[in-house]
């Protein structure tokens, strides 16, 4: 067990160094922060004088070891575009991400498991029907176009809700949350449903065809011909036995809906790291991409790292099967 | 129960009464954020905005783009020496913490704007020496006759000495040090609003200082702004709509008429100091990004003006600008000195003589050439630029366009990377010296920075440097005039059009559009 362990936990670093590298490969393609970072008045010299200053006068594998020095002593550098440290730009703005992801995660499993339930026990009722043609619409239109058609009804036409911002927020310790004032929660409806559209839609048909399979075993005949409830039947024996591939793709996808809640956090002006990497991007704020995508690609191979270690501790044929291949 | 609802109510009712007494907050949206709040750290657009409402300069340019006097009441060169302008500080002015506003800040602020981390050195680069004078005056010593030195100063702004040392805050922002400057992300200003609050990139909330010198001068009538920066375009144009802000900047143009067609609502237009138009390789013998071998077409002026004659501009303000733009035949905004009309004239769209003149040149089947374009920095610059690929196909030009965004735009000019390129250009001083300083003169280690042409003409550079210190102004004028002659019969550049800002408001706002897109919101009126 320790063995696997250590060897997964070896090959995530690799993972992550190797994320690195090709991160810093990438930069100079997106562009050139010195004119950025000067006025239209500076001289050839200013360019020169600034390119030394911040070292990217050096080859990338260079400036990515510099990095990753820096980066083990917890110092990810300055913005170029804020002149603030980055950690402590992206400890600002990670509880607005992560709130907002943690919100449209949550609206997602409810009404994904709801409706998959509903429209797999009714599966040719008309709202079934209906319920599974707007899921296709859900799925196949993009973010931002969701975002800002939601934001078109609701906000412009019939004034219900925000359409920007996080509205007023309150600090508790170091954490700025949107969860306990009124305007607060009002902001989150619209970006949640839109970063969570998708998501829901994925949950909805997965929940569904699982259900379906269930339905049909012989062990929920027997369930029905003993008499129990329809209800019982299809929540207590059935919807359990279909949920053990809805948490791994849901737990998955909460890694997907932090990293991608970029085009979200753009359309309503949400003030998360998502928005923060792509003003960083614009800016070619080469500390902040490094950092975020660092902090991207740890939490994804976290995740499968835990993954791994729960099928792991769970199928024992994986442990069996390991023993003899040594 | 029943009393403390109805206790409820009332506050609720006061709340609401005392809201509409109060009711000049305004919210301000716009696409960018300042990036920092010390001044002297970024000469850039949004963070001068929002430095003037909590600073000043000692001179600035009102709605009109005039010349006004701030900190200073009263400025002119010495009669005793040329070399020295004197400025004469207002009396009576504090800062927000309560200090008094003297020369040793002056002094003091104009060192700090001229240290190496400074993003604003390069407009000081004349001043030698800043001196107390006598009574209440300040004495800016030059290298040699500056007569525009006054234009240089509208964005630099006084901070107080105490206060920065005090604070640590006398260095400007340096990238090495990993911390922050005090003064980024604290304000202490002598201007008309007092910064109450700010998260970057989120909100920045600024109040009235009620002991303004000038609250009895200017409208004042705004007491608290929120700003917020939108960075979506269709976003921001929907908080306007839905009545969440009163105030954008950057409306696009595509939603202009949807703006200025809903109840409550206002769209007011200024010409831009922007002029947006096309520069070419003409220096070079042989260009790489062109199909031609062993020769560079762009260096012939007749190649250059059969480019210049293909542009049709007032298609391209109708059609991709739907209206808003001032098609040109010069690279400087109207308000510049220098400009004249006949400088301005379109230039007649003749494809016959267009293509005539290519054959002249030697090129009766036209060429190929790549053009670089810009695709998020000015108002529809990509399709700007698609515009004119499809006028030059029409003389027989093939462009390849290569579009891409600022960040990777921009440096291929400073590197000379290019050999067709589009560019903006816009001229804080008001003077045409700007202009040629920057993309005229050949390109040297201080001059010519942006200039990506190739161009060199030691006879015009002089004339350009000589600009500095002519300070009879009849005689500099005439060589402005001279320069432009030289610089048009080169057709060195392609003009397109001046830029027109939109302002987007709410119909109880009312103000003059600024033509550096610099609202100060001291002259705002509200009703």
């Amino acid at each position: 067990m320790l063995a696997f362990v250590l060897r997964r936990v070896f090959q995530s670093i690799i993972v992550l160094l190797v994320v690195g590298l090709v991160a810093f490969s990438m930069f100079t393609f997106v562009g050139d922060p010195i004119d950025n970072m000067l006025g239209q008045e500076r001289t050839q010299a200013d360019i020169e004088r600034l390119r030394q200053q911040l070292g990217l006068d050096q080859p990338f594998v260079v400036q990515y070891w510099n990095f990753l020095q820096n980066a083990a002593q917890g110092n990810f550098g300055v913005s170029y575009r804020q002149g603030r440290p980055v950690s402590e730009i992206l400890l600002e703005r990670a509880p607005a991400t992560l709130e907002l992801a943690a919100v449209s995660a949550l609206f997602a499993m409810a009404l994904g498991i709801g409706l998959g339930v509903f429209t797999a026990i009714r599966r040719d009722g008309v709202a079934s029907n209906l319920i599974m043609s707007i899921s296709l619409i859900g799925v196949s239109l993009p973010t931002f176009l969701i975002g800002i058609l939601l934001i078109w009804v609701f906000a412009v036409e019939l004034s219900w809700l925000p359409s920007f911002g996080r509205g007023e927020v309150v600090q508790v310790g170091g954490w700025s949350t949107g969860f306990l004032t009124s305007s607060g929660l009002k902001a989150l409806i619209l970006p949640a449903i839109t970063l969570g559209l998708y998501q829901m839609t994925l949950i909805m048909r997965l929940v569904r065809s699982e259900m379906l399979e269930v339905l049909r075993q012989d062990y929920i005949r027997f369930a029905r011909a003993r008499g129990l409830r329809e209800r019982a039947v299809n929540f207590r024996h059935a919807l359990k036995n279909t949920l053990v591939p809805v948490i791994t793709v849901t737990g998955l996808q909460l890694g997907a809906i932090i990293a991608f809640a970029i085009i979200t956090e753009t359309v309503f002006q949400w003030p998360g790291v998502g928005l923060l990497f792509i003003n960083a991007i614009q800016f070619v704020d080469i500390p902040v991409m490094a950092a975020y995508l660092m902090l991207i690609s740890v939490m994804f191979v976290g995740i499968n790292l835990i993954v791994d270690l729960l099928y792991f501790a769970i199928d024992p044929r994986l442990r069996a099967g390991r023993g003899k291949g040594h | 129960m029943k009393l403390t609802k109805t206790a409820l109510l009332a506050t609720t009712a006061l709340g609401i009464l005392a809201g509409a007494a109060s009711a000049e907050t305004l919210r301000w949206a716009r696409a960018g954020d300042s990036l920092t709040l010390d001044p002297h750290a970024q000469n850039e657009g949004p963070t001068h905005t929002l430095a003037h409402q909590i600073y000043e300069p000692l001179l600035l340019r009102d709605t009109a783009g005039e010349l006004e006097g701030a900190l200073a009441t009263d400025w002119a060169v010495s009669e005793d020496d040329p070399n020295v302008w004197i400025f004469t500080l207002r009396e009576g002015v504090t800062f927000h913490g309560g200090e008094t506003f003297d020369a040793e800040d002056v002094i003091f602020s104009i060192e700090r704007a001229k240290s190496p981390d400074s993003d604003m050195k390069e407009l000081l680069n004349s001043i030698v020496e800043v001196r107390a004078g006598e009574g209440n005056t300040v004495e800016f010593v030059t290298d040699g006759p500056n007569p525009i030195l006054p234009s240089n100063l509208t964005n630099l702004f006084m901070m107080d000495k105490g206060w920065a040392e005090a604070n640590g805050a006398v260095d400007v922002q340096d990238y090495e040090g990993g911390e922050t400057t005090f003064a980024a992300a604290n304000a202490n200003g002598t201007g008309p609003y007092m910064l109450e609050s700010r998260e970057a990139d989120v909100r920045t909330v600024l109040v009235q200082n009620e002991d303004y010198w000038g609250m009895d001068e200017f409208p004042m009538d705004v007491t608290r702004i929120e700003f917020t920066p939108i960075q979506n375009a269709a976003t921001r144009v929907a908080a306007l709509l839905s009545g969440e802000v009163d105030f954008i900047q950057d409306v696009p143009v595509q939603d202009l008429e949807r703006v200025d067609s809903s109840d409550g609502l206002q769209v007011k237009n200024a010409p831009q100091n922007r002029t947006i138009f096309f520069g070419m390789n003409v220096g070079a013998d042989d260009i790489e990004n062109d199909d031609v071998e062993g020769a560079n077409p762009l260096s012939d002026v007749r190649v250059r003006e059969a480019m210049n004659m293909a542009i049709n501009r007032d298609a391209i303000q109708q059609v991709v600008m739907r209206g808003q733009s001032q098609p040109t035949g010069v690279i400087m905004p109207p308000f510049v000195n220098g400009w004249t009309e006949e400088l301005d004239a379109v230039p007649e769209g003749d494809m016959e003589a267009a293509k005539q003149l290519l054959a002249d040149a030697g090129y009766p089947d036209g060429f190929s050439i790549q053009l670089d374009c810009p695709n998020d920095r000015y108002i529809n610059d990509e399709a700007i630029c698609q515009a004119v690929v499809g006028m030059m196909a029409q003389a027989g030009i093939t462009v390849n366009l290569d579009s891409k965004p600022k960040a990777q735009h921009f440096p291929l000019i400073s590197n000379g990377t290019t050999d067709f390129y589009m560019l903006g250009w816009g001229v804080p001083t008001f003077d045409s010296e700007y202009v040629f300083n920057f993309l005229v003169h050949t390109r040297g280690d201080e001059l010519g920075s942006w200039n990506a042409t190739g161009y060199s003409n030691p006879e015009l550079d002089e004339k350009i440097v000589s600009l500095a210190s002519t300070t009879d102004l009849d005689a500099r004028n005439a060589t402005i005039a001279e320069i432009w002659d030289t610089v048009q019969s080169e057709t060195l550049y392609l003009p397109v059009h001046h830029q027109v800002l939109n302002w987007g408001l709410s119909g109880s706002v009312d103000t003059e559009v600024q033509p550096e897109d610099q609202p100060k919101f001291k002259y705002f009126s509200m009703n």
